[in-house]
């Protein structure tokens, strides 16, 4: 036995206490100083799942229904559980072929064995149902109820617009939005989506090494609920909305109808139209695609976006500007000897009893009496020289909401144009131009391009006697009367209110005895204005504006139909078809006739529609 | 002369204290690990919890007989018992069952009996009664040949059966043979050989025999210019550079692919989170997440939700650090200590050299567990399957540390009547 010990036994007890103390450093490195451990550990066990709220439902003025959301399923897969299935029966419920099921399962263990990803996207309720019978046997599989948009009446495509998934960009843009989240794209979806959105809840879910839930974290410390988006009743009535469609279908154009009194936008239609219910669900990228190549360009919105020149419709706000401006009395008289000619210019015009005072010239839209209002103005010594005047007069139309934007509640709106002078000085040089240059402005032809939305507007001005208020969709958020300031202001245009009542005299005239008597309609007072528009592209456009009753003008109405000749042909008998029914609510025997004309005239021979609906 | 009033009389209490508390607060812990919740009652006898009760159950019992059984006994079957445990280890390649690749376990019903545990209970008491012996003295070379042999031979057989981390934990005999007297040289050979062979792998071996060189010469400088060191040096050099170069055969051949990845991911050669390094890099996340006092019992979220592997045997030690914190941890090392120190304490106080001996193997066997354990569980060593003594689930390695400690308690509490 050895005496002296004591040296190996320091050593030996030096090695264990060394030992053990690097260990607890290195313990209190990792557990108290570095601190990325926690984060590592919740972001294993922690999931942040989003509840999506419902999107707030779309009503009309009246109350109906016109976009709601329909219960679709997600079908989900996690590859790790799917075990031998039946591929053969499974692929005939989804009818999708087996090498569809194969690359679609390929793809799902691509993103993670463990994590279940979506194997098919938005099955109906018909499919799902089908499914679900025979779930048992699929496992691995489930389905996760989503809501689509869909559409009752299936009008109104362009004013709805659609919802779509956020995009990177839209990610960054709003931070709000998550991938996957979906947002407005256009039309009110995009105009109201704050409202309509509601709010995302969250609830943050335990989960263990193979994704399993395994309960909420913290007893729910952390969640939230979701909050449903806000119903949106719109201005616009379904039934008239509806009712348009039907008569512009086989045409091309645009139409709108304003309630002059307070500016809601009543029906606005971009013809050819299409069925919403297109765009949605697992059809929409087929029929997206097939719409987006129709040559006739069903998803433009015609009725903001599509540049229109006005033609005699025009004529209304160069009589006003003419009548504010002085140039012209309500009593002035222009005599018509079949046309003007100034210089090498010459305007034409058709047979009519002349001379000519405001009232008359409305009624038979004389070329001549506008020509001469038209050099009139510009050639008013008040303003120095034609510039200077055919300045004072863009700014006279600009009131009117032409050549600006309206600030309609609706994404896409476009502004028109108005050319300004300094187009005129680079076209002809500087002091260079004058009346004879722009003579086809004081017709409504030549450079104006105007939107069917503002020759609604102009019309509800005329009604309203010199003001209107920002076209809008909107009547109500949620249970709250909405109305923002800026839709309840009176606008008014730089044309007194005195010099209106001579103008409507006239357009009262033209449905009684001018160039739309063919389309008066009994018991109602109307005051409309025909227009022939010229095109460079093909035949003249049919241009029609009314408003009605004159007392208290319920509904201003502009429809152009493209490529139809005259006014008074088809714009004229759809626009007071419109009118009819919008304030009687039918259509009187004597109308029927026109009616049935309407509804049954073809100008555009449509495509076989090969935009396919949804699936059952 | 060796009449005890009671089994009880003279036993180490501090000692006894420390185990119950580590008994059962490692039970606590295997109840947080695997807790289910269908299963919420921690006397479940169908989850690993309930499992562990009846081997605390079965463990103390054991205690108890041992306490019983005359101290004698043990020293008189120190050898028998040695060659029975050789025998069975031998057994168990044959016998066993394939758990994890390793062949471990030999069937016995429904328990599953891991020799190699108890093979180092009969290891340290066959190498006390050898080395206790009269006329043993350690500076002799057949004392050393048949030492070393003692405790290579179950480490072979163990190596044989798959199972490196119990192989492992017989090199703690080298602190035995230490206290009894072998060179301090064989320490230092052994860490600077293990040190080469880390740094073999990590470093080109260029620089490490540039280094090698560098330090002999400088060594060289600091001694006696005499041809007896030049030689001791030259063969040191050649020893070292050899070790350099056959490191690469060791780690190509003997390793297998399994643990040269491990070794690979502790030493930064490779991140490979979701493959061989997602143990310990899920281990640590679960150790370093508790923060300083720990998510609180049954809060942990990395040991409860899977995330960590094996956690109530190997890494039983993350629920300690997840659940209880950087107290929880450090408290555990420090009793741990402070077990050690009590064990040398008790050791040294032996007038029989047996026991000596033999206290001291159990302190070494503590310790190489606890070394390997932890140093895997925070990172610090590659990932060896070895169990944390007392905490980690399971009979065989509960009962043989229980038998280790009891049966040096026993022995110890003849302290006051051996005279020899």
């Amino acid at each position: 036995m050895r005496s002296d010990s004591g040296n190996q036994r320091t050593v030996i007890l030096g090695i264990f206490t060394i030992v053990i103390l690097i260990y607890i450093v290195r313990l209190f490195y990792i557990q108290v100083i570095d601190n990325s451990y926690v984060a590592s550990a919740n972001n294993n066990v922690l999931r942040y799942v989003t509840q999506y709220p419902a999107r707030g439902f779309v009503l009309d003025r009246k109350g109906k229904m016109m976009v709601f959301n329909q219960q679709v399923y997600d079908l989900m897969v996690t590859p790790r559980m799917v075990k031998s299935i039946d591929t053969t029966d499974f692929c005939n419920i989804l009818q999708i072929s087996k090498d569809d099921f194969i690359r679609k399962m390929n793809k799902a263990r691509q993103y993670s064995r463990y994590k279940a990803s979506i194997f098919e996207k938005q099955l109906s309720a018909v499919t799902n149902a089908m499914l679900q019978e025979k779930m048992y046997k699929f496992n691995g599989f489930y389905t996760e109820a989503r809501s689509i948009r869909m559409y009752p009446q299936a009008t109104a495509a362009h004013l709805l617009g659609y919802i779509g998934e956020v995009d990177d960009k839209l990610v960054e843009k709003y931070p709000y939005y998550k991938s996957g989240d979906y947002i407005g794209i256009s039309g009110i979806e995009q105009s109201y989506e704050e409202a309509l959105r509601g709010k995302r809840g969250l609830k943050v879910v335990m989960v263990d090494v193979h994704n399993n839930v395994k309960g909420s974290f913290q007893n729910g410390q952390y969640d939230s609920t979701a909050i449903a988006g806000e119903n949106l009743v719109l201005s616009i009535d379904a039934d008239l909305q509806a009712y348009a469609e039907k008569l512009m279908a086989h045409k091309r154009g645009g139409i709108v109808a304003i309630d002059p009194s307070n500016g809601e936008i009543l029906t606005m239609v971009s013809a050819p139209a299409y069925d919403p219910n297109l765009l949605v669900g697992r059809v929409r990228a087929h029929n997206y695609g097939v719409l987006l190549f129709d040559k006739e360009k069903p998803l433009f919105n015609r009725a903001m976006m599509a540049y229109y020149p006005p033609g005699s419709t025009f004529k209304l706000i160069n009589a006003l500007c003419g009548l504010d401006a002085g140039v012209i009395t309500s009593e002035t008289r222009f005599g018509c000897r079949g046309g003007f000619g100034i210089g090498s210019v010459y305007v034409h015009c058709h047979p009519h009893a002349g001379p000519v005072e405001v009232r008359t010239a409305v009624a038979v839209s004389c070329n001549s009496f506008y020509c001469q209002t038209y050099q009139a103005f510009l050639g008013n010594a008040n303003y120095g020289n034609t510039e200077k005047a055919y300045n004072e007069w863009r700014n006279y139309v600009l009131s009117f909401g032409i050549g600006r934007k309206l600030h309609v509640d609706l994404p896409h709106e476009l502004k028109g144009n108005v050319p300004t002078s300094a187009y005129f000085d680079k076209l002809y040089g500087r002091n260079h131009w004058k009346f004879s240059n722009v003579i086809s402005l004081s017709i409504g032809q030549g450079e104006l391009g105007i939107t069917p939305l503002q020759m609604a507007n102009t019309t509800a001005i005329i009604a309203n006697g010199g003001y209107y208020y920002i076209p809008h969709v909107v009547h109500a958020i949620g249970n709250r009367k909405y109305l923002p300031k800026e839709f309840t202001t009176r606008q008014y245009c730089k044309v007194a209110p005195e010099h209106f009542f001579a103008v409507q005299d006239g357009m009262q005239k033209t449905m009684e005895a001018g160039t739309a008597r063919g389309s008066a309609v009994k018991g109602i007072v109307m005051c409309g204005k025909t227009g022939t528009a010229q095109n460079p592209h093909g035949k003249n456009h049919s241009v029609f504006v009314c408003y009605a009753p004159r007392d208290k003008p319920k509904i201003a109405v502009a429809v152009l139909v493209e490529n139809a000749g005259q006014g008074a042909w088809f714009a004229a008998p759809i626009a007071t078809l419109m009118i009819e029914k919008y304030l009687t609510d039918s259509i009187c025997q004597a109308s029927k006739a026109k009616e049935k004309k309407m509804l049954d005239a073809i100008i555009v021979p449509l495509a076989k529609d090969t935009a396919t609906n949804i699936d059952d | 002369m060796r009449q005890q009033k009671s089994i009880f009389d003279n036993i180490d209490w501090p000692t006894v204290s420390i185990y119950i508390v580590m008994v059962l607060f490692g039970w606590l812990n295997i109840f947080s690990a695997v807790y289910n919740e269908a299963h919420p009652s921690i006397l479940d006898a169908t989850q690993n919890y309930g499992k562990q009760l009846m081997w605390i159950a079965v463990s103390a019992l054991f205690a108890i007989i041992i306490l019983i059984i005359d101290g004698k006994f043990y020293e008189a079957f120190a050898i028998p018992f040695y060659v029975l445990m050789i025998a069975l280890n031998i057994g168990a390649i044959f016998l066993s069952r394939d758990v994890k690749g390793a062949h471990a376990w030999i069937p016995l019903g429904s328990f599953n009996l891991q020799p190699s545990e108890f093979a180092k209970l009969a290891t340290a008491l066959a190498l006390a009664k050898y080395l206790s012996s009269p006329y043993i003295r350690i500076a002799e070379n057949k004392t050393k040949i048949i030492a070393s042999f003692m405790i290579l031979l179950p480490m072979a057989i163990i190596l044989l059966q798959n199972d490196t981390g119990s192989a492992l934990v017989f090199a703690s005999f080298l602190f035995v043979l230490y206290r009894e007297g072998l060179s301090q040289n064989v320490l230092i050979f052994g860490f600077i050989a293990a040190l080469l062979f880390v740094l073999s792998l990590m470093v080109a071996k260029v620089y490490l025999i540039i280094a090698i060189v560098v330090v002999l010469v400088l060594t060289w400088f600091t001694l006696r210019r005499t041809w007896r060191n030049f030689l001791a040096l030259t063969v040191v050099g050649c020893l070292a550079i050899g070790l350099v170069y056959s490191v690469d055969y060791v780690y190509n051949t003997a390793l297998q692919p399994h643990q040269k990845q491990r070794i690979d991911v502790l030493l930064g050669k490779k991140t490979d989170l979701k493959g061989a390094g997602y143990n310990v890099n899920q281990s640590l996340i679960a150790i370093g997440s508790g923060s300083i006092t720990g998510k609180g019992f049954l809060q942990g979220t990395q040991t409860k939700f899977d995330f960590v592997p094996e956690q109530s045997t190997d890494f039983i030690f993350c629920t300690v650090g997840e659940e209880w914190g950087f107290i929880g941890t450090s408290s555990v090392l420090l009793l741990f200590t402070v077990l050690l120190y009590r064990i040398i304490i008790i050791a040294e106080r032996q007038k029989n050299a047996f026991v000596r001996v033999y206290g001291y193997g159990v302190a070494s066997i503590l310790f190489f567990h606890v070394f390997i354990n932890v140093g895997m569980a925070i990172g610090l060593l590659p990932v060896i399957g070895i169990p944390f003594p007392f905490f980690s689930y399971g009979g065989s390695s509960l009962i043989s540390f229980t038998l280790l400690l009891f049966i040096l308690i026993k022995l110890d509490s003849y302290r006051m009547y051996v005279l020899r």
